[in-house]
């Protein structure tokens, strides 16, 4: 095990140097969160306060704009995950004329630079004389988040071994039996995967955000939009309690997964 | 989680081609009515747009179908600088971040593969961006780092490797977690030193993950803006391509010059993907 790996030392090292820079500026965020108010200015260090985190909507519209997130994140992720899963089903399963095609359709928003998307979209709403607004977000959201659970749960789809399912219409189960009893409780843990990664890209999402929004504000519009006289401190706590609500959750299904595999390794 | 879209090395059942044409026609149908109408529709638009003229009279945002395909010239020549400057900043960003994303991927891939417990809290803290917004992140850049540094090419690239960290070490990981070991320790007893070990087996085998890893940095910093605006970590000075098709949008209003940029930065990264994916021999990852 010690003759092979490069240099000893430099990979450990080079990788504390590495997570220290990923890491500063969530660090930062959360220490801004309890950053005295002096007029609009969260930049410079003021002292330590509890208000920002007593009175989180104490900033205008800070909340407006995040539950505008929430909803956005929320009907998106739904619908995408929906029409995302029928897709990676069929694509793994079936065999049928322009399969390539359709994968390559899905694969390619992901290979387009944000600012290309949102304003192709904008376009398409500005020539059909759709007005902008919480509508138009969630409408450009569900598109690039379709190509993205396609990808997840065709992995899972792909790992599922079809005899199950045999032995279920054997068993003289109906196909609908089938789909809801066997399909889908297999599929389950690439669908809440799929899910997870389509709310987290479409509440994180600017560019086509920006592009397709109008007048209404989303939590990153908002940040964006602030960014030029000072982000209050308020939408630092919010942040930082995404973060950690996000953070625990991830902590959580990791220590049942290394549980299980402790367990079946046990076994 | 969001690492599993990249560790999808999940083993594949061989699966029977099965046909019924309705319940395929059933589950397609949706989705990709959807990303015709918001996909495929909104492309042909953007290049309709990229062709139209100013209407009669001259309002804002007044234009009319056209084939002015001088459009692209005119946009090429004023902005070139820009278009320029967000190939470089991305391809240095790109280097950049595959030299430092690398090693974190191989302690998290190799090194400490044997204890799932560690293994997972390093994975963890690599995703733990994702949980937090990135533009607050990225400002917050504008805080830590002193301000005469501010506005220049480096705080930009800067921004932009960071940015891209996460994605550039999850592929690269999947593939060396996947990394059969025997073929290491093989190297290693016929007398291979670790450096040319790595060279010759770790490197070329984790190729799908470093591609992966620079595609999904490299396209996405060349259109941001985020970091090259002046309110973060850029200045007039550092305004890359998706700085002009912002503000020619939304604020000037000049549609056709934004659309025709959008589509010279399409044409341009993907003839760079062709010619990089060609060149690095692994076209059936595309």
């Amino acid at each position: 095990m010690k003759k092979w790996s490069l240099g000893r030392a430099f990979v450990p090292v080079a990788s504390i140097i590495v997570l220290i820079y990923l890491l500063l500026p969530i660090v930062n965020v959360i220490i801004f969160s309890f950053n005295e108010k002096r007029g609009r200015n969260n930049i410079k260090w003021n002292g330590f306060t509890l208000d920002n985190w007593q009175n989180i909507c104490g900033a205008p519209e800070v909340c407006t704009a995040f539950s505008n997130s929430i909803i956005v994140g929320v009907v998106s992720t739904v619908v995408a995950t929906v029409l995302g899963t029928l897709i990676a089903i069929a694509l793994v399963r079936y065999r049928f004329r322009f399969r390539s095609t359709i994968s390559l359709l899905l694969f390619t928003p992901m290979a387009t630079p944000e600012v290309v998307l949102g304003a192709g979209l904008a376009y398409q709403f500005l020539t059909m004389g759709v007005e902008k607004g919480l509508g138009t977000i969630i409408l450009a959201h569900i598109m690039f988040c379709i190509s993205y659970v396609v990808v997840v749960v065709k992995a899972r789809v792909a790992s599922l071994d079809p005899a199950i399912e045999e032995a279920g219409r054997d068993l003289y189960a109906s196909p609908g039996q089938v789909f809801f009893r066997i399909t889908l409780p297999t599929l389950m843990p690439g669908i809440i995967g799929a899910a997870l990664l389509s709310f987290a890209l479409s509440f994180d999402d600017f560019i086509i955000t920006n592009f397709n929004s109008g007048a209404v504000s989303t939590f990153p519009k908002f940040i964006y939009t602030a960014a030029a006289k000072g982000v209050p401190a308020q939408a630092n706590v919010l942040a930082s309690i995404v973060f950690v609500g996000a953070l625990l959750l991830v902590i959580i299904v990791q220590v049942v997964r290394i549980n299980n595999q402790k367990r079946l390794a046990s076994k | 989680m969001a690492f599993t879209a990249f560790a999808a090395n999940t083993e594949v059942v061989e699966q029977a081609p099965k046909k019924g044409r309705w319940i395929v026609l059933l589950l397609l149908a949706p989705g990709i009515m959807y990303m015709l109408l918001f996909f495929v529709t909104p492309f042909i638009q953007l290049i309709i747009t990229s062709l139209q003229v100013p209407a009669e009279g001259q309002g804002i945002g007044d234009y009319v179908a056209a084939l002015q395909f001088t459009n692209y010239w005119a946009a090429i020549q004023e902005y070139w600088p820009q278009i320029l400057r967000s190939f470089v900043y991305a391809l240095i960003g790109t280097v950049v971040g595959l030299l430092i994303s690398y090693p974190l991927a191989y302690l998290i891939g190799v090194r400490v593969r044997s204890k799932p417990m560690l293994q997972g809290i390093l994975l963890i803290l690599v995703i733990a961006p994702f949980f937090i917004s990135f533009l607050l992140r990225t400002l917050s850049w504008k805080q830590i780092l002193p301000t005469e540094w501010m506005g220049t090419d480096f705080s930009v690239v800067f921004g932009l490797v960071y940015n891209f960290i996460p994605f550039m070490v999850l592929p690269i990981f999947a593939s060396l977690q996947s990394l059969d070991m025997r073929l290491l320790e093989a190297g290693s007893d016929l007398y291979a030193s670790p450096a040319t070990v790595f060279r010759k087996v770790t490197l070329p085998l984790s190729m799908p993950g470093v591609v992966s890893g620079t595609l999904l940095s490299f396209i996405p910093m060349s259109g941001d803006y985020v970091n090259a605006s002046r309110q973060f970590l850029g200045s007039i000075d550092t305004a890359m391509v998706g700085n002009v098709i912002e503000s020619n949008f939304l604020q000037t209003q000049n549609y056709p010059l934004a659309a025709s940029l959008s589509i010279v930065l399409m044409v341009v990264i993907l003839v760079l993907i062709i010619a990089y994916v060609r060149r690095s021999g692994t076209e059936d990852l595309l």
